[in-house]
């Protein structure tokens, strides 16, 4: 752990609020990112923070610094993140044929053009980002958290199922199916034709 | 030729191909078979452009404003602390304020998943005169048994559909392939009830509480999230899981317990405290 949260936490352990607060100042900006990533909403990401370091504050006496703080206060915002999830309608039907840039254009995004403008380039930035924050939304919870664990967090696998409580199959299954459904999204920014090229290859292969 | 699958790809992406000789055998296919090297560069480019979803900044001193939105909550909590502390040294006060905290599960738990039926229950107050003071706290108490009756059932109800759901489930007749389509539409209304209850629990420092339902619902999550149809050897895998926690044992003594009245401990039902 690093020296100073581990000076900090136990001063903030002994009931020195004034650690406590370090600890809040050093970590709240990567529990935002982390929330955010894992609700894409702002206001939820700042509930989030607020409602984990309240956690952490009443459980610190708890923690035996077996993993470093950060990875324990940010193991408290998935939960905080995952519960919220789960609470949260799902905004569309999971749909595997249905990819989320071609739901609302009918007939998907065209791949962005060769010595496109400026603007233009811009435009369709935000169009892949827009994209993006659609495919994440159709993600149930479990595979949303467990994405964003291992493609932002770089948690392993055993760490992502200890914090969801899956095994290792069903670990990497969410993870999987997460690939999936991004993938089959993003499809007409990436050149889905490159995807499509390799399965015509391989059925002509078989 | 064997292409490589979807998954293979992505575990190999993460790094968590099963093992060395898997990665290597990956990485020598990937080598020699274009089709699939174009899928694994589309799936490459598909997670590449995830990056580009921008996180927004905070400004500086952003933790120092989120301090300062929660260091009041924190001057509650410390009192909370010492209160703790203080009726830690007295088994009689520790014992209260069990009874207490239990009241306020069942208070808060009560006004959060249970429907508004309680007030339906309690007595109509008296309207011959003016409500005094005692009157107040007489009512006070009333509701809070009322609610306290109320939760004692709903809890118990929750423990009996969670003992039956995962009973069938592990009675399941064995075939070429299980189909547990039904139980697990039914585990996931419970995982929700049960993950309600739990941070109630936990909040309100109810530790026997909140542990043995931390036990039920990572049974339950399991169920939830894995496959529908299971394959005999599947199948027992998640049996054998279920019968050696003994999680319906467990929850049928909590159950009963809850019901009867008593303020439930792990111990007493062979439950890890």
């Amino acid at each position: 752990m690093d020296e100073n949260d581990a000076r900090d936490v136990a001063q903030a352990q002994a009931g020195d609020e004034l650690a406590f607060r370090r600890l809040v100042e050093r970590h709240s900006r990567g529990v935002f990112q982390l929330a955010f990533r894992l609700t894409g909403s702002e206001s939820d990401a700042e509930d989030i923070v607020q409602d984990t370091l309240l956690k952490a504050y009443r459980e610190l006496k708890r923690f035996e610094s077996r993993s470093s703080f950060r990875t324990w206060v940010h193991r408290i915002t998935v939960n905080c993140a995952y519960d919220l999830l789960r609470q949260r309608p799902r905004h569309q039907a999971e749909s595997l044929d249905a990819p989320a840039g071609q739901d609302a254009r009918g007939g998907g995004i065209e791949p962005e053009a060769e010595g496109s403008s400026r603007p233009d380039r811009l435009a369709f930035g935000a169009e892949i980002q827009e994209c993006v924050r659609a495919a994440l939304d159709l993600l149930t919870p479990t595979e949303r958290t467990a994405f964003v664990l291992r493609h932002f967090e770089g948690c392993s696998l055993d760490e992502i199922g200890e914090t969801l409580g899956l095994r290792m199959g069903a670990t990497k299954h969410s993870i999987f199916r997460a690939v999936q459904k991004m993938r089959r999204a993003l499809a007409p920014f990436v050149g889905a034709s490159a995807a499509n090229t390799g399965r015509e290859l391989r059925q002509l292969q078989s | 030729m064997n292409h490589l699958t979807e998954q293979q790809l992505v575990l190999y992406h993460y790094g968590d191909a099963d093992d060395g000789v898997d990665t290597v055998w990956i990485e020598e296919h990937l080598h020699a078979c274009p089709a699939c090297q174009a899928d694994f560069d589309h799936l490459r480019r598909a997670l590449s452009a995830v990056e580009l979803l921008p996180v927004p900044d905070r400004p500086d001193g952003y933790g120092a404003s989120v301090w300062a939105r929660i260091q009041p909550s924190l001057e509650h909590e410390a009192g909370g602390w010492r209160e703790h502390l203080f009726a830690a040294l007295s088994p009689r006060r520790l014992a209260l304020a069990g009874a207490a905290a239990t009241l306020v599960v069942v208070a808060l738990v009560a006004g959060r998943i249970l429907p508004r039926q309680p007030a339906a229950l309690a007595p109509p107050p008296p309207s011959t005169h003016a409500p005094a003071a005692g009157d107040s706290q007489t009512a006070s108490a009333d509701r809070e048994r009322v609610q306290e009756r109320v939760l004692r059932v709903a809890v118990g109800d929750l423990l009996e559909r969670s003992q039956m759901t995962l009973t069938e489930l592990v009675n399941n007749p064995s075939g070429a392939t299980v189909d547990i389509s039904d139980e697990q539409e039914r585990v996931r209304d419970l995982v929700t009830e049960n993950r309600l209850y739990r941070q109630t629990a936990l909040t309100t420092g109810e530790p026997a509480v909140a542990s043995v339902l931390d036990d039920l619902e990572r049974v339950l999550i399991e169920v939830a999230n894995g496959p529908s149809t299971l394959s005999p050897e599947e199948f027992g895998r998640v049996r054998k899981r279920i019968e050696q926690q003994g999680i319906i044992f467990k929850v049928r003594v909590f159950g009963e317990r809850v019901r009867e009245g008593e303020t439930p401990s792990p111990a007493s039902a062979g439950i890890r405290g």
